[in-house]
């Protein structure tokens, strides 16, 4: 049981009802007059691509967001949310994708922030004590004096999970939790699912996957473009019909570039040798990585995020420096290359943080696709740089990649995720291209502008490029990757040619640390 | 000895305005709000301690009036930069202006004027230790208050839950708004308190240090303490320190000028403005890799929620 | 009701005219409320500034006067604002600029006036430019916090002007009072008609016409407001930040120090202290107002140079000190930086049955 009962009506096992709910942002509807609930002791997962809704429907129920229009109904009671101190005190936990967890303060401190009955002089070790006791009876194991920082994303999920149970929340929201974890980590956290399903929680589970929320959903609601189109009980549903209800009968769009690797010799175009890189705190990120990037190949990295994989693309692309060790474009040493001589000899790069870094959000179409190439002639002229020349280059390249924008004078914060990322595909792919260093680079996209992702990498495989493809995503990695590597605490677990489906489970070990039977260590291939 | 025990007595003094606005600042600071116009509401406080002092005659209410004015003016900085989101370094500069402006304005016709204002009450027993003593405990009130706030400060910021949430607040404002925290209320009540300081620091100048009016006559010590929060890696016992080390080298300063030295004067006023770069540069050699252990991560970002009502 | 709060996506050029124009009103409105709390009236305060100001001729010319050395180092200001490094210092490079001239003068005159233009044009640049730059390698190497170091470095200007003034720079025939001797003719600039307006102007007008060109077209101009707008993404652009950080500091103090230069041998053309009035202070509103465009500073600082000898006028005629003027300045800022939300984000009232 829940630690507080409710005072529900136990014949109406409703926790929540959602009815009618709206909510626009710039006239866009997000929501458009959805209906949601959930019972009692059930996992009701809400499924959806990106975008579609999902999240900001439980931005509503936590209190974050206020609805335009609609009903609330939790544990027997209409409510109104000003902000998330109401839906916290009215029983509703959500463990965001980021977690918002406070890095400097320690695990108890983030626990017990916003607590209603917490004294003004703080009572550290009732804190630490009622942590543990949770800690114990839910099997989530965490040290309540260790500064968040300094956790692992695993733990820092726990960390997330035990505050709603801290503050004694009831219905348990968990959005795309799977997605910084590995297979392990997975089955882990719905055996702890499972185990709150039978104390009578309600869960909602927010999901892309359709895998996962046929294993662990009791009834799934999808939502496409801020509508409900459908909402079943799992063993009513099918994966076509759910696939279906994702994306529309408009199509699921084909990738349309081959996937079979062509015919090569196998050039080898970029050569990691050994290489070490720190990261911003001055730690190794990166410990002594070997590989061969060819021509003609995709070389997938899966891991889970924070191993190493952000400062290794910088790394490649120049933007950071190679402590030991050794980098070869073809034959020429470019171990002290700046990221400007790497987009030269036409080694690319696709940041995974596209307003971050990619882009200049507040800088419009055309200055952008300047970014990364206004030192090359004809874009600078002596001293100043020929925006004609610019604009015409945005323009032909706004049309091949079918980006939607007004114009190329729009400050580019006003496209959309999929157009953004298209912008920053179409200024890295053109001029001279050879290698390509996609990290993340269909995070957040809907199903369309995922595939066309895939498909512009692929052709550029094709065309005789390399690409190093870093991932999350292990169906993604597998669909595209012709060699994948496993990347763990800096350095490489495995490789596997040829990567299947079979693979995930040695995929997962090497993910969480395990070296198995196939590859491990560093290995260099061999011509 | 005999040189040296005045010399410290004196740097005590001298860095007692400047501890209590190093430590309001860290106050408002922790919580994410970058305030620079300490300049300004030192003076502002400056003179609103010597007027309500010369027309009441109570050092006591000259200080309280301070330190609520000071929390007055205060307002409109954290209306300006938390609920408009304004750019918190102009509005800083801005109240700077402004709050000099007003003091020169509304002091003119002071210049020179003297009060009575706080004398030194050496406190009993302590007082009488050697060194010790007459340095630390023989001095005014404020500053026996001031040693009680920077334990008071280094209390509320890590031991309570208003400290809790305002650490939170200015590391992660988002995470802390999905808590159920209000950052707005949070940060509104620090940069209010910790201006309500401040002034107070500023207050110490005219009642305590110098009981008279002169224009302009924090000389940049309000810059100073921005610095020196700094250098304090926004821990109040190391901005005691700092103060205390900036108020001896004013004490030197004085100690030569009055000594007849040849060196002219321009130049020995420039110490405390070297020392205040020297000792930024230093921290942030030393500390400037990784992450500076202290630092809010928010500090200066204005913080949007998605609506309120 | 509800008020609801969304980040503008656009915004068009009447409606930002519309809230700076709102903006400037208010603060003048609030100016009149604090003066009408000092006992002077404010309606007659006001008009004794715009006559002091823009009544007459002379009143003019000593606006434009003020204005020359308002534009150098608003647009010094602006320069290191666009990259977002906060340069406090102009003042202090003002200072250090009338320095460097005057060290010239004293020490190595030469009566020809173009050699003198010459050398006491890049004495000034390079005094002003290097007093910039030491704050922008502290800043580019260990990321010390430029406001403060600049800001410091304005006290220990002012100080160097006292030392210099009072000391071995002291005219003997001054009667005590703390000024150099009057520059020789070929160490002034030519000042117009009968008024006080120098040649100084050219060098303002100039400087703003090459920075507009440079950061709209050049490739450095871009390369700063790329680091100014994302510094990741400058880096990923492969942009040298710590080799700008630096160039734009020495740059910005160099520009401020020939306005220094200028107004000594333009205006005063002897060195004394208070020569240094603010404009390095003033110029951070002048910039922030007109949103760092070359030219609109160029319109912004006549303004503000009215203010200034409007607020002359009130100190003679009204006995009002010139810190009255500060206030106004403040109050300016505030309003503006009020105004500001206006342009970010857009504010509706929901009404609406719940």
């Amino acid at each position: 049981m829940p630690l507080m009962n409710w005072g529900r009506d136990m014949t109406e096992s409703y926790l929540v009802k959602m009815r009618g709910i709206t909510k626009a942002f710039y006239g866009i509807k997000a929501n458009d007059e959805v209906d949601f609930d959930l019972k009692c002791g059930e996992v009701h997962a809400l499924l959806g691509e990106n975008g579609a809704g999902k999240s900001t429907l439980m931005s509503v129920l936590c209190g974050l967001y206020q609805p335009d229009d609609g009903v609330i109904v939790v544990n027997g009671r209409k409510v109104v949310f000003h902000s998330p101190k109401d839906a916290i005190a009215r029983g509703i936990g959500i463990v965001h994708q980021h977690f918002m967890l406070v890095p400097s303060l320690t695990v108890w401190e983030n626990m017990a922030l916003g607590s209603k009955d917490m004294k003004f002089v703080i009572d550290e070790n009732a804190i630490c004590e009622r942590i543990k006791e949770l800690s114990q009876r839910y099997g989530l194991d965490v040290d309540p004096l260790t500064p968040v920082w300094q956790l692992s994303i695993g733990e820092q999920q726990r960390v997330a999970i035990l505050r709603m149970l801290y503050h004694e929340a009831n219905i348990l929201i968990l959005d795309e939790p799977t997605s910084v974890l590995t297979p392990q980590e997975i089955e882990n956290l719905f055996i702890t699912i499972k185990h709150m399903k039978e104390e009578d929680y309600g869960i909602v589970f927010i999901s892309h996957k359709l895998r996962e929320v046929f294993e662990i959903a009791d009834r799934i609601t999808v939502l496409r473009r801020g509508r409900v189109v459908g909402s079943m009980k799992t063993f009513e549903a099918t994966p076509e019909r759910l696939a279906e209800m994702m994306v529309g009968t408009s199509g699921v769009s084909e990738v349309r570039a081959a996937k079979e690797k062509p015919e090569s010799n196998g050039k080898p175009l970029l050569v990691a040798e050994d290489i070490v890189v720190k990261n911003d705190k001055g730690l190794i990120a990166v410990d002594g990585i070997s590989f061969t990037l060819r021509e003609n190949q995709i070389l997938g990295i899966a891991g889970v995020s924070g191993n190493g994989q952000g400062e290794l693309a910088e790394a490649l692309s120049g933007m950071r420096e190679i402590e030991s060790g050794r980098l070869y474009f073809t034959v020429e040493d470019v171990t002290y290359a700046s990221a400007r001589q790497m987009v030269d000899l036409g080694v690319k790069y696709i940041p995974s943080d596209r307003k971050g870094v990619g882009l200049v959000p507040n800088m419009n179409v055309a200055e952008n696709v300047a970014l990364r190439k206004y030192w090359q002639p004809p874009f600078k002229k002596g001293f100043f740089i020929d925006w004609d020349e610019v604009y015409r280059d945005s323009k032909s390249l706004v049309e091949s990649y079918e980006i939607l924008t007004p114009g190329v004078n729009i400050p580019v914060r006003m496209l959309s995720g999929g157009n953004l990322q298209k912008l920053i595909l179409a200024r890295e792919l053109s001029g001279e291209l050879k290698v390509v260093i996609a990290m993340h680079p269909t995070w957040g996209l809907d199903v369309k502008a995922t595939a066309f992702v895939r498909e512009k990498l692929l052709s550029a495989r094709n065309d005789g490029s390399a690409v190093l493809l870093i991932s999350e995503d292990l169906d993604e990695l597998l669909a595209l990757s012709d060699v994948l590597a496993v990347i763990y605490r800096g350095k490489i677990m495995g490789m596997i040619e040829g990567p299947k489906a079979e693979n995930i489970e040695e995929i997962g070990l090497m993910m969480a640390g395990i070296p198995t039977s196939v590859g491990g260590g560093n290995v260099i291939d061999e011509d | 000895m005999e040189l040296i025990v005045p010399i410290l007595a004196a740097a005590v003094r001298s860095g007692t305005p400047i501890l209590y606005a190093t430590l309001g600042e860290i106050m408002t600071e922790k919580s994410g709000v970058l305030n620079l116009g300490l300049e300004g509401i030192m003076l502002i406080g400056a003179y609103v301690g010597f007027i309500v002092t010369y027309n009441t005659g109570s050092p006591f209410w000259g200080l309280v009036a301070a330190f609520f004015v000071g929390m007055g003016v205060n307002v409109v900085h954290a209306f300006l930069c938390i609920s408009l989101k304004a750019n918190q370094v102009i509005c800083g500069l801005a109240m700077t202006m402004f709050g000099t402006g007003v003091s020169s304005l509304l002091g003119r016709g002071y210049v020179g004027e003297t009060i009575a204002g706080l004398q030194a009450v050496a406190l009993p027993g302590l007082s009488s230790f050697p060194v010790v003593g007459p340095v630390f405990f023989s001095q005014d009130v404020m500053v026996y208050i001031s040693y009680l706030l920077v334990f008071v400060v280094w209390f509320l910021m890590y031991r309570t839950k208003f400290g809790l949430m305002m650490r939170a607040v200015g590391d992660s404002p988002l995470s802390a708004e999905a808590a159920g925290i209000s950052v707005s209320a949070v940060r509104y009540a620090s940069t209010l308190l910790g201006g309500g300081l401040v002034s107070l620091g500023g207050a110490y100048l005219t009642v305590v240090y110098s009981h008279m009016w002169v224009d302009l006559m924090t000389a940049g010590r309000g810059w100073i303490a921005v610095a020196l929060v700094i250098f304090a890696i926004w821990n109040p016992l190391r901005a005691a320190l700092g103060s205390y080390l900036f108020g001896g080298v004013e004490a030197l300063q004085m100690r030569i000028q009055a000594g007849g030295t040849t060196i002219p004067a321009p130049l020995l006023m420039m110490l405390p403005y070297i020392l205040t770069i020297a000792v930024l540069v230093v921290i942030s050699v030393f500390k400037g890799r990784g992450r500076m252990l202290g630092a809010p991560s928010a500090l200066g970002l204005p913080f949007y929620r998605e609506e309120r009502e | 009701m509800r008020i609801k709060i969304e980040k503008r996506f656009y915004i068009t050029k009447w409606q930002e005219v519309c809230i700076i124009l709102a903006s400037i009103v208010l603060a003048f409105s609030s100016g009149a409320l604090v003066f009408h709390f000092l006992g002077v009236d404010p309606l007659e305060a006001y008009k004794m500034m715009i006559d002091g100001s823009l009544g007459d001729f002379y009143g003019m010319s000593e606006t434009v006067a003020k204005t020359i050395p308002l534009i150098m180092c608003s647009l010094a200001v602006a320069l290191s604002f666009t990259m977002v490094v906060w340069n406090i210092g102009a003042e202090g490079q003002f200072v250090l600029g009338a320095l460097a001239c005057t060290a010239f003068v004293r020490y190595l005159y030469v009566d020809n006036f173009v050699v003198m233009l010459a050398c006491m044009g890049i004495s000034a640049l390079l005094a002003g430019g290097l007093w910039g730059a030491f704050a922008g390698f502290l800043k580019a190497r260990w990321n010390v916090n430029e406001i403060i170091t600049t800001l410091m470095m304005n006290y220990v200007a002012i100080l160097l002007l006292q030392y210099f003034v009072y000391g071995s720079w002291r005219d003997p025939t001054s009667l005590g009072f703390p000024m150099t001797p009057l520059f020789p003719k070929s160490a002034r600039l030519h000042q117009f008609f009968s008024t006080r307006v120098h040649s100084g102007i050219f060098f303002a007008v100039i400087i703003a016409l090459i920075l507009w060109i440079v950061v709209r077209k050049g490739v450095w101009g871009y390369e700063i407001r790329v680091s100014g707008q994302n510094p990741k993404a400058a880096d990923y652009a492969g942009i040298r930040s710590t080799r700008n950080v630096i160039l734009v500091m020495f740059l910005s103090g160099a520009i401020a120090g020939l306005a220094g230069m200028a107004e000594m041998a333009g205006l005063h053309r002897r060195l004394q202290p208070g020569f240094a009035v603010g404009y390095g202070y003033t110029a951070i509103i002048i910039a922030w107002l007109a949103r760092l465009h070359p030219l609109a500073i160029i319109f912004v600082s006549f303004l503000f140079g009215a203010l200034f000898v409007g607020g002359e006028n009130l100190q003679i005629a009204m006995r009002l000190p010139l810190s009255s003027v500060q206030i106004l300045q403040g109050l300016i800022l505030f309003f503006l930086l009020g105004g500001e939300f206006f342009r970010n984000y857009r504010v509706s009232f929901i009404f609406r049955k719940r």
